[in-house]
């Protein structure tokens, strides 16, 4: 048998400012031609072993690191991660990022102009690569101007072109639409099956990969490691699909790790289920109440002939928490800004009910009393905090929204318990800060809320938190509007599905009457169990309970 | 050489080019060969520009050239030696002390000087018109990737710092409006702290983040070098910039001996060379498809050299033809040699190859390709 791709030898990692280790006496092997998914909480070390893989960690991040971690037998202790180019290939969160040049044809090549290749070579191997992730038409085009799923693709292409026999990616579809994941889902097996190529995958969002995976590493909030089988790991870990927790709570063994297995396995289920399939899934469903919000064909521009809303007619009522979903670029952050009037709207109009109870166009009001019709959490949330301390932002949002003193902690305390208020925002995880920006936001107590992709980044219990607490907002009469791409959140929290494409809307419905029929929009619980209604765990153990209790 | 394919020029040929007639036009005031030259080096970058967006910035330097010949003018007025016969405007003139004898506050306006005042600012005019053209014409990345082997590190970072600039802005922006959400209106500079600081740690992860894929992929990759190589290299390049300034000096400074002009400056150019060359050794590092030098570039380079010897001579032969005749006001002359210097300056325009089309785009947002998955 070959060497192993990887090898960790009793890795602890002990960050620079911290004296608690974050990786504790990993012992690792990663087969060569394995697609190894990595799994766990926000924080608990998976950026940090797949550093430490590529010897980002330590030659980079600062820290020690005890133990010993060889790839393809080269000791990252005397290799920096320069000196591992020509073998390990990283591919990161955000392409845009890790770009050098400024153009696809150039960022293909430029790991191996740095490996020193002949350039006849280079020529070759970058026609290769257009060709295995199927853009050849894009080769002079600037990286700006793709969309998400192409810019991942030409990310992963250009630590391709150096033929390195490991890639190691850190979630590469935690920002792009299901579409554009399934492309680079599509290009990272393709790479494992045809080429050999080890892979080793760090992933929030479990059920994309994990019925591709070979081997699963659970990286525990200690900073312990587990590694097995998917099944045998899936069976315990803290972070699942909802395949997995479906096939856990029905106890079918083997435990179905992708939609196919689990519909294999659900016969007996349907079956049982098949006199309830008509009946609707109870859900907290929009009274009859006036909307708060009113938009009628908005059309929003951008620079460059751009037409990013085209008419969109909109209503939303209080009680109601709708999902705004569609591919990247579909115009769900445009729309998003002219609903809360910071944005400009080309034509049409948008309404909001006043603090005098009349209708009135968001973007005639001041930034002030704007922000107490309707709230906005941007994509990225922290362009909003720029004091040094979270009480500090706290303290801020109190007096800009003319709140009692302490509004915003409290609000805080219940979204996310236990931030110390010194602590610096940046210091924060994902979860965390998420929470901050909308306690800041909900301090001035708008009848709306929108939150653009918020669910980016967030791990599972995370994205629970945030669906309790939009559910809970909207259990108190509030109209919350959040964006995604991640259609299991979809289906934890929102009454109703707004689906845009080129800027129009092309489906407005129940999420059951929307989500159920898609292909690519539908959750895997519904993808199980279709043509039935339930789109989620809990909804399928309501189902069974009723059944129980009222037998026919 | 087949000018059927297009391709992009070296942008080394363009720089000289475009230096050639910036030191044509340098050595002359007359207003029609400073407007020929404009003409012919606005041809070649209307005739052989690119798609890129610093090929459409020729236009901001022929605003920026127009900006100067009114500051020239507006400056003339207000504190410039009005000498001359024709009188133009009667103005009031300020009594300075003896000390500011040069200066001349306000005073009466003659024709005379203020024609040469707005030719000087031609003139500058022009030359700011050769360097943007050159810009619109030669790809700076393209150039950067020209340099020899040891500087490739510097190119490098030059061009990160470059691509990071319109980063900045969209991020001032994207914090501008989020201030707006949380009902923050003020501007001004009571708003740069609240905006500052999310652009500044947005910018910092980034070039992090930048720094930490280019390890990945190689950057700055050097084989083991030899301490005495390494040594020598320092020494070279060391040694060869002194000698460059001693030289420098030496050249600039008449009364120094002579051995310590030119001979000294080609030495020290020598030794700094031979330490780029032995530096640049150790890299192993190649260009992907590099811009090849042919007959075009020895066309482009070569016209505008000439340009520049054909002024260069007729300043020493008939340097009266090239000046702007003031006192008296006259026609300015049209020497021949000058004339016909600029004209194969603008020969590139036709005898170089076309530059690459510029890709088709697909419509940005909406639509999405169709990709065949094997």
């Amino acid at each position: 048998m070959a060497e192993p791709a990887i090898v960790l030898e009793h890795v602890s990692v002990v960050p620079p400012e911290g004296a608690e280790p974050v990786l504790r006496d990993v012992d690792l092997v990663v087969e060569e031609g394995e697609l190894a998914l990595v799994v766990g909480r926000t924080g608990s070390g998976k950026s940090t072993l797949l550093g430490a893989m590529c010897g980002r960690v330590p030659h980079f991040t600062g820290g020690t690191l005890h133990g010993r971690v060889l790839v393809h037998g080269r000791d990252t202790r005397t290799h920096r991660p320069r000196d591992l180019a020509d073998v390990v290939g990283v591919v990161g969160q955000d392409p845009l990022a890790g770009f050098v040049t400024d153009t696809v044809e150039e960022e293909l090549a430029y790991a191996m102009e740095q490996l020193g290749l002949p350039a006849a070579t280079m020529r070759k191997r970058v026609e290769e690569t257009l060709d295995l992730l199927g853009i050849p038409e894009l080769r002079g085009v600037p990286l700006r101007e793709l969309s998400g799923g192409q810019q991942q693709r030409v990310a992963i292409g250009s630590v391709l072109t150096a033929h390195p026999s490991v890639i190691l990616l850190d979630e590469p579809t935690s920002a792009l639409d299901p579409t554009g994941a399934e492309e680079v889902l599509a290009t990272i097996t393709r790479l494992v099956h045809d080429l050999g190529v080890t892979v080793v995958v760090a992933e929030h969002r479990v059920e994309r990969v994990l019925h591709h995976a070979d081997r699963v590493v659970h990286v525990a909030p200690g900073g312990t490691v587990h590694a097995g089988l998917p099944a045998e790991v899936m069976r315990t870990s803290d972070i699942a699909s909802p395949v997995v927790e479906l096939g856990r709570w029905a106890g079918w063994s083997p435990l179905p790790l992708s939609v196919r297995d689990a519909r294999r396995a659900a016969g007996p289920l349907r079956a049982h289920l098949r006199p309830d399939a008509n009946r609707p899934v109870p859900r907290a469903t929009a009274a009859g109440a006036a909307p708060v919000l009113r938009a009628r064909s908005a059309v929003v521009r951008h620079p460059g002939d751009v037409l990013a809303v085209a008419g969109v007619d909109l209503e939303l009522r209080p009680g109601q928490v709708t999902a705004l979903m569609g591919r990247n670029g579909s115009g769900k952050s445009s729309l998003l800004w002219v609903l809360q009037g910071s944005g400009r709207l080309a034509a049409g109009t948008v309404e909001v009910t006043g603090a005098d109870g009349a209708p009135v166009d968001p973007a005639a009001l001041a930034p002030g009393p704007r922000r107490r019709r309707v709230g906005l959490v941007p994509q990225t949330a922290t362009d909003l905090l720029y004091l040094d301390t979270v009480a500090g932002e706290c303290a801020q949002a109190d007096k800009e929204s003319g709140a009692p003193e302490g509004t915003c902690a409290r609000t805080l305390a219940r979204l996310a318990p236990g931030i110390p208020g010194p602590r610096h925002p940046r210091d924060l995880s994902e979860g965390q800060r998420l929470a901050l920006v909308l306690a800041v936001q909900l301090t001035a107590d708008p009848p709306v809320l929108l939150l653009d992709e918020p669910t980016r980044g967030l791990d599972p219990s995370a994205k629970a938190t945030l669906a309790a607490t939009l559910r809970d907002l909207a259990a108190r009469g509030r109209s919350v509007v959040v964006s995604t791409h991640d259609v299991e959140f979809v289906a934890e929290c929102a009454d109703r599905v707004v689906v845009l494409a080129t800027g129009e809307v092309v489906a407005d419905g129940t999420t059951a009457d929307v989500v159920v029929s898609s292909p690519a929009f539908a959750p895997q619980v519904a993808k199980v169990l279709a043509p039935g209604p339930w789109l989620t765990v809990a909804d399928v153990r309501a189902a069974v309970a009723a059944l129980a209790e009222a037998p026919r | 050489m087949s000018r059927a394919v297009p391709r992009a020029v070296h942008p080394a040929a363009w720089w000289v080019w475009a230096l050639g007639l910036a030191v044509a036009v340098s050595t002359t005031s007359n207003p029609v060969l400073l407007l020929l030259a404009l003409a012919v080096a606005a041809f070649v970058v209307a005739s052989r520009r690119g798609s890129s967006p610093w090929a459409r910035a020729f236009r901001l330097y022929l605003y920026l050239g127009l900006a100067i010949i009114v500051l020239r003018v507006v400056l003339h007025v207000l504190v410039g030696l009005k000498i001359g016969t024709i009188l133009l405007v009667r103005l009031p003139e300020a009594t300075l002390p003896a000390w500011a004898a040069g200066i001349q506050l306000g005073g009466d306006l003659y024709l005379e000087g203020l024609l040469a005042a707005a030719v000087l600012g031609l003139r500058l005019a022009v030359i700011i018109a050769c360097v943007g053209a050159a810009n619109a014409l030669a790809n700076p990345k393209r150039l950067l990737r020209t340099l020899p082997n040891a500087l490739h590190e510097i190119g490098a970072a030059v061009v990160v710092s470059v691509s990071v600039a319109p980063q900045l802005a969209e991020s001032v922006q994207r914090v501008r409006r989020a201030r707006q959400l949380r009902g923050d209106a003020t501007r001004g500079l009571r708003a740069v702290p609240a905006v500052a600081l999310p652009v500044l740690e947005d910018t910092l992860e980034h070039s992090l983040l930048l720094a930490s894929a280019m390890d990945s992929r190689g950057y700055g990759r050097t084989p083991q070098v030899p301490p005495g190589h390494r040594l020598g290299t320092g020494l070279l390049t060391l040694g060869g910039l002194l000698a460059c300034a001693v030289g420098l000096y030496g050249v600039l400074d008449a009364t120094t001996p002579a051995v310590m002009g030119s001979p000294t400056l080609v030495l020290g150019l020598a030794l700094a060379g031979a330490g780029l060359w032995l530096g640049g050794r150790h890299v192993t590092r190649s260009t992907y498809r590099p811009d090849p030098w042919r007959t075009a570039e020895w066309v482009t380079a070569g016209s505008g050299v000439l340009a520049a010897a054909a002024f260069l001579v007729l300043a020493r032969t008939a340097p009266e033809a090239l000046a702007m005749p003031a006192f008296p006001l006259g026609v300015p002359a049209l020497p021949l040699p000058a004339v016909a210097g600029l004209l194969v300056a603008g020969l590139p325009a036709v005898l170089t190859p076309e530059p690459p089309r510029p890709v088709s785009r697909r419509p940005v947002r909406g639509a999405r390709e169709v990709v065949a998955h094997g």
